[in-house]
């Protein structure tokens, strides 16, 4: 074999080589894409961030709570569910219809590692009209939709922080 | 337990998937160019050695491309969300690795002193074998919390399998390590699969102790300081660490072990001091049993003047080898774009060229250039890993698949490390590229296990989980 071809060969597999890399990461990138990054920081932060995002999880529950009152519900359907403080902190889950139950229990959706929760706390659902719905499994210590002990399935509006021990998550758009 | 002092301090940026698409089809793709690349660097090397394109490169490629496909019609099948990259990256390797090692193959050197001529065919069946326990993992483990259940029996079975190479009779003493036991003709690396057990083991602890691992502690320059009851289990895992390291006489494993708990224990407690105890810990542990141990101490001498250790050798000192500085040469004489496969003369190091020192083929006829891309396809495979342990919903899919990945790393890091003569050698080998039914088996188990987590992890919609509680919950509906 010639001594070009083998060169030609040589440099021609490295490049295949690099080009599997640069395509893996090509995947890597539309991965992140996909989803959402949620910058979080400590309070203190939070108030010198630029972001909107950030700026609108720093506004106090009481004003979070009178925005979702005004608009129609369904152009306003919550998209995700996000967790806004405790370890879990910047998790989301995608709203698509299905039941999402919180709870210390290993098969939840959300697993809550957090001794003030139960092992099956809470479940947040859809009712027939698409509103979303909190309800307290008969948790131990209760799940709070802003200030208030839950005692019904609740409607969920948006923004609103739900708080089960030391996790608070809420609905966004 | 003052349980509130830790919400304040978390400054990550955290991701979660949202209604994150299977990506099968691009995982097929990916696992299309993953075979194409072996099968090339395959003809590369036959049109080098023999001028004329190999007699088996059909079969080859047809076996190659025939596992990767069963591989990934059982992803599609039982893991439909997992992690699109993880399967093409680890075909990849294994497939150069194939390629390198029926290059080691043909070398009339290496035939000569019969060390290799027919490790390429087991390599494939030790590959095929791989993937098989890969497609057990994904179809009998449904749910990677399962494994919860067995925190402490992962625990005894994997001191069993750490313990198994110092059973007079079955432990073999190949070449000062004794990292090895014979049955039935075959010698099985224990090691490699305690990887993966003791991996579930500390994410089942970590989860249930980490609180007061994190919590129970007082700050001292910037540093918190646990209390002293809470440094038991890092002791024990020490002690049992340096236990190797004297009676196995293994630097590798007993770094990857350790290594490996100090990484899960930082993550399950945020705890940056856990690291610096870890260091220092590792440190004075090698540096004290270097002292007394003369095969460790050996290895050492080797690593500070491999040249010493060639001349010695060459002089025809027993228990000396020329494989140290032999790889350091062969790195060398590849330069920046390699000599080419098929084209270079790693087959000098002999002992061990296909399997502890594959790299330094690598190396050699790859270049520089070669090397980096291998190692970011390492580097990559345990990136997915991490991300996979970000977006699990639960701490101990988290802890389970940062600690498989971080043992992955680790393991990258101190062969490669050893090869290229950063820190002493070891006994382990490279993942996936190395000649070895274990590694090979072992990594491909542990691929298996990272594609489940990731598979739950990146399910847009969780199966609603029944709530037996939900019936004793009596309320008012509003009609």
């Amino acid at each position: 074999m010639s001594e070009l071809t083998l060169t030609v060969m040589r440099l021609g597999f490295l490049a295949v080589l690099w080009l599997f890399v640069i395509v893996a990461v090509q995947v890597i990138r539309s991965d992140l894409f996909g989803t959402r990054v949620t910058q979080r920081g400590s309070r203190r932060e939070e108030g010198r961030r630029q972001q909107p995002a950030a700026r609108q999880q720093a506004a106090p529950p009481q004003q979070r709570g009178q925005q979702p009152a005004s608009g129609g519900r369904r152009r306003n359907a919550p998209s995700k569910l996000v967790v806004s403080e405790g370890t879990l902190t910047g998790t989301t889950v995608a709203l698509q219809g299905q039941t999402i139950t919180l709870g210390r229990a290993h098969d939840s959706t959300i697993v809550l590692d957090d001794d003030y929760a139960s092992s099956r706390h809470a479940r947040i659902y859809p009712d027939r009209d698409g509103q979303w719905i909190v309800e307290d499994l008969g948790s131990t210590n209760g799940t709070y939709l802003d200030r208030s002990r839950l005692t019904t399935p609740t409607p969920i509006p948006l923004g609103a922080p739900i708080r089960i021990g030391k996790t608070v998550i809420e609905l966004r758009k | 337990m003052s349980s509130s002092t830790n919400t304040s301090t978390h400054h990550t940026s955290t991701i979660g998937a949202i209604g994150a698409p299977s990506r099968r089809n691009t995982e097929l793709a990916l696992l299309v160019f993953a075979v194409v690349i072996p099968v090339f660097a395959y003809a590369n090397v036959g049109l080098a050695i023999d001028d004329k394109v190999p007699a088996g490169l059909l079969s080859y490629g047809l076996g190659l491309g025939l596992m990767a496909g069963v591989a990934h019609l059982a992803v599609r099948k039982f893991a439909p969300y997992a992690d699109p990259l993880l399967l093409p990256l680890a075909t990849l390797l294994n497939g150069l690795g194939l390629v390198v090692i029926w290059r080691l193959d043909q070398s009339k050197l290496l035939q000569s002193i019969k060390q290799a001529g027919t490790a390429a065919p087991r390599q494939l069946l030790y590959t095929a074998m791989g993937i098989a326990l890969f497609i057990v993992v994904l179809i009998f483990l449904k749910d990677h919390r399962v494994l919860q259940r067995y925190t402490y029996i992962s625990m005894v079975g994997a001191l069993f399998l750490l313990l198994l190479p110092l059973v007079p009779g079955l432990g073999a003493n190949i070449y000062g390590a004794k990292i090895w036991i014979s049955v039935a003709g075959f010698s099985i690396q224990p090691g490699e699969f305690a990887k993966i057990v003791l991996a579930i083991f500390f994410a089942g602890y970590l989860m249930v102790k980490r609180d007061a691992l994190a919590l129970a502690s007082r700050r001292f320059i910037g540093l918190y300081l646990p209390r002293g009851r809470d440094l038991g289990p890092i002791l024990v895992v020490w002690f049992i660490s340096i236990l190797i390291l004297v009676f196995e006489t293994d630097l590798g494993t007993s770094l990857l072990f350790f290594g490996m708990f100090v990484i899960m224990l930082y993550v399950a407690t945020e705890r940056t001091s856990w690291i610096v105890f870890g260091l220092l810990m590792s440190g004075a542990g090698a540096v004290g049993v270097a002292s007394f141990e003369p095969h460790v101490q050996q290895r050492v001498q080797a690593w500070l003047d491999p040249m010493k250790e060639y001349t010695l050798s060459q002089q025809g000192v027993a228990g000396h080898s020329e494989q140290s500085m032999q790889a350091l040469w062969a790195f060398g004489s590849g330069g920046t774009l390699g000599t080419g496969l098929g084209q270079g003369h790693s087959d000098l190091i002999r002992f061990a060229a296909n399997s502890d020192f594959v790299l330094a083929t690598f190396g050699e006829e790859l270049g520089l250039a070669g090397i980096m891309a291998l190692l970011l396809i390492y580097g990559l495979i345990v990136e997915r890993g991490v991300r996979t342990s970000l977006a699990a919903r639960d701490p101990f899919g988290k802890l389970l698949a940062v600690g498989l990945s971080g043992a992955f790393a680790l393991q990258v890091f101190v062969v490669a490390g050893g090869v290229m003569g950063l820190i002493p050698l070891t006994g382990m080998t490279m993942p996936f590229l190395a000649y070895g039914g274990s590694s090979v088996i072992a990594n491909w188990a542990l691929i298996g296990i990272l594609i489940r987590i990731s598979d739950t992890a990146r399910r847009p919609a969780p199966a609603p989980a029944a709530t037996p509680d939900a019936e004793m919950t009596q309320v008012v509906r509003p009609s």
